[in-house]
């Protein structure tokens, strides 16, 4: 099962490869990983999906607690939450076709960002169904390149991901 | 480049002293001293070189801290590494860059995975250098980021001072480890205005402690129920202290104990509950024990393969209590039923007001009945046994001596015979089984309990290892009585061969082997060899009696395996004997 960490760390260089070279040691698999500045400058937050039974899981979170610049970490998957990723598609656009592909885009509320003489970027925001039915649509166009930013997730109404415990389950 | 213009900014600096009460003006190579004065630091260990220059140039004046120069860096982290368990104290080691901090990285995977605290400095290459390929650079916290507790990389001088509070405080505290702190030569020739910091700042390290009282509540009703308790004693007791309380839980509801290579001595090894080492070597009676127990408490242990054998047939019919400071070893290897985070320590005094008192009866006889039917032994008639060597060690050394061993068959026949009566008198590499521990290790403990009489066994390969620190022990004067169990081979080895191999022996028989006796002498070192267990006994009381180091080359019966023995995915019940 697909599990969404939300991982509070310390602001410090290094700090991301302890945590990529703990997935690798311990051979645990990364599907995406997204890391940056909090509202607390010292503080920056990831959010690390990761494959993996129960058992597994409960490993994964218990050794990045054990990293001394891990503040917090969270499995929110099955907590009401907000997840977002940005992807950036280049896709063929010759100018006959390009009406199509703009209908297509209005629908799925995305953005065109940029016309070349024979091409399209679409940006799109949203969650994974979404992402995926875009890319599915554009996918007969012929897609040169894609590009995305994995996912980024935070928990809904006042719940937050503290600082304040790191060992609280 | 104005590096080299550095050396002379950094030795005006020193001159300058107090300028004031608080404000002391110091290169960090000088606050880096003065900081292990601060945490008590008497000891370091170590091997200078180019990076490292500023700091062994502060050490020069050093009054309080004596340092030893080592012959190899492996040596003085390994030194360090004895040190620190001997004495329960931080051991401290320093290392230049590029090869002096590669060579301290079995060391530091060593003290790692037997959780031993040991904090250690590395030179680095200038900052300005730093990525560039720069001679002697290497990236050593990035090597050492997976067999750290933690490390860190200063790059700010003024930082210094609460990085290393920091380092001891990580390196001591919640379940031990080893610390690097990586110093670039700018840094540590940089001047600072020096203060150390009284408290520690650390966000996100709280160890726990103090187990959680229902979870105690819980497992002191588990006891209660329980028909046929054992209690599996691993590293945590010696670390955390907690022998006292052991022996106490022990007594009142009457279970036996097994200890883990880690754990012997923090049960005293002539006590009636007392079942020997459990596991892939361990003794039948403990391994049966364990396999028959209706609850087993795991107390500080990490349930590692070399002791359950098969997880899944691990103590099938038991319920487990596993009681461990660090959280991420708790359903890491075997699954309990009852899971307690904290100190050994302070998780059995809360727990032993709750314990009621049983009454050992029918377990114990069965318990007696293990010992009777499946008694640790070898063949005593025929040749010279690496098995008497240690029994006779044990006994004349009453279990009062501080034993060192390095990695293989001789280790486990250490673990097997030799009586350890308290905690921290035995010093080996179990986690990592790191062959070439045990020489340095012996200097580390020597240096740190010089009251102690200090064995080291060894074997003719580990040795060979880390021969070279034999200059190191003659150098400090240490009275170190080394047996070398010598069977001209890799014993262990050619063990695994002959049982998972069909007796195809590859690469473990030495086509030469130094005359180890005479390598002693060479040394300044006492040196006997012998064939019999007849010229083992005429010289053994001489070679433990006289003054100064010794070196016996015990020529013992290469063909004598480590049994019991567990083979590969079998369960502890089924060992082969």
């Amino acid at each position: 099962m697909r599990h969404t960490l939300a991982v509070l760390v310390e602001n410090n260089p290094g700090v991301l490869a302890r945590v990529a070279g703990l997935f690798r040691r311990r051979g645990f698999n990364i599907e995406s990983l997204t890391v940056g500045e909090t509202e607390d400058p010292a503080v920056s937050r990831m959010t690390i999906v990761v494959e993996g039974d129960d058992r597994v899981l409960e490993q994964v979170t218990k050794q990045l607690r054990k990293l001394i610049e891990v503040l917090k970490v969270q499995d929110i998957t099955k907590e009401e939450h907000v997840d977002r990723e940005l992807v950036l598609v280049k896709v063929n656009a010759e100018p006959a076709r390009r009406a199509e592909i703009i209908q297509i885009v209005e629908i799925f509320r995305a953005h065109i960002v940029d016309i070349g003489r024979k091409t399209l970027i679409v940006e799109v925001t949203g969650d994974e169904g979404k992402v995926r039915a875009l890319v599915n649509a554009l996918e007969p166009f012929g897609i040169r390149e894609l590009v995305r930013t994995g996912k980024v997730a935070m928990l809904r109404g006042t719940k937050d991901i503290a600082t304040n415990s790191k060992e609280a389950e | 480049m104005r590096e080299p213009f550095l050396w002379v900014e950094y030795r005006v600096a020193s001159k300058l002293e107090y300028l004031g009460e608080c404000c002391l003006v110091i290169t960090v190579g000088e606050a880096l001293i003065r900081c292990l004065e601060k945490e008590g630091v008497e000891l370091v260990f170590g091997y200078p070189g180019g990076a490292i220059l500023p700091v062994y140039d502060a050490l020069y004046n050093a009054k309080k801290i004596k340092h030893v120069l080592v012959r190899h860096e492996q040596g003085a982290v390994h030194a360090a590494n004895g040190y620190a368990r001997a004495t329960g104290r931080v051991g401290v080691c320093f290392a230049t860059s590029g090869p002096g901090a590669t060579n301290l990285v079995s060391g530091i995977a060593t003290a790692y995975m037997d959780s031993i605290p040991v904090v250690l400095f590395t030179g680095q290459v200038p900052t300005s250098q730093v990525g560039t390929d720069a001679f002697q650079e290497v990236d050593i916290t990035g090597i050492t980021m997976p067999i750290t507790k933690h490390n860190f990389l200063v790059k700010e001088p003024a930082t210094v001072p609460a990085v290393v509070k920091k380092a001891f405080y990580l390196a001591r505290s919640g379940r031990p480890g080893p610390v690097l702190i990586d110093l670039p030569r700018d840094v540590s020739s940089a001047v600072i205005r020096f203060s150390y910091p009284e408290k520690v700042e650390l966000k996100g390290y709280k160890p726990t402690y103090r187990g959680h009282p229902t979870q105690i509540a819980q497992a002191a009703k588990l006891i209660a129920k329980a028909n046929r308790p054992v209690i599996l004693a691993g590293g945590g007791v010696v670390s955390s202290g907690a022998t006292p309380e052991l022996v106490k839980l022990a007594e009142t509801i009457a279970a036996p104990v097994a200890c883990t290579l880690m754990g012997l001595g923090g049960f005293p090894g002539d006590h009636p509950f007392f079942l020997g080492m459990a596991g892939l070597h361990g003794t039948r009676y403990a391994n049966l024990a364990i396999t028959n127990a209706d609850l087993l408490i795991g107390l500080g242990v990490r349930f590692a393969d070399r002791v359950t054998g098969s997880p899944a047939r691990f103590a099938p019919h038991a319920q487990i209590i596993h009681v461990d400071i660090d959280p991420a070893e708790i359903g890491k290897n075997v699954k309990p039923y009852l899971p307690i985070v904290g100190d050994v320590k302070q998780v059995l005094e809360a727990l032993l007001p709750q314990v009621v008192k049983r009454e050992g009866g029918e377990w114990l006889e069965t318990i007696a009945g293990y010992k009777r039917d499946f008694p640790l032994t070898y063949n005593r008639e025929e040749g010279f046994k690496p098995q008497y060597v240690i029994e006779r060690l044990s006994s004349l050394t009453g279990g009062e001596s501080i034993v060192v061993t390095d990695v293989g068959q001789h280790q486990m026949w250490v673990a097997q015979y030799y009586c350890f009566k308290y905690p921290r008198t035995l010093v080996t590499s179990g986690g990592l089984g790191c062959m070439g521990y045990g020489l340095p290790a012996a200097i580390g403990v020597k240096l740190g309990r010089p009251e102690k009489q200090v064995l080291l066994v060894s074997g003719d390969g580990s040795f060979q290892m880390m021969m070279p620190e034999l200059g190191t022990l003659v150098e400090q004067g240490l009275d170190v009585k080394i047996f070398i169990l010598n069977n001209r081979r890799l014993g262990m080895v050619r063990q695994l061969q002959e049982f998972y191999c069909d007796k195809r022996y590859s690469a473990v028989d030495f086509g030469f082997c130094p005359d180890f006796a005479a390598l002693a002498g060479v040394y300044g070192i006492a040196g006997y060899t012998v064939e019999t267990a007849a010229q083992f006994d005429g010289v053994v009381e001489d070679a433990l009696a006289r003054e100064g180091p010794v070196l016996v080359n015990c020529l013992i019966d290469p063909g004598e395996n480590v049994l019991p023995m567990v083979l590969a995915g079998r369960g502890l019940d089924e060992a082969v004997s």
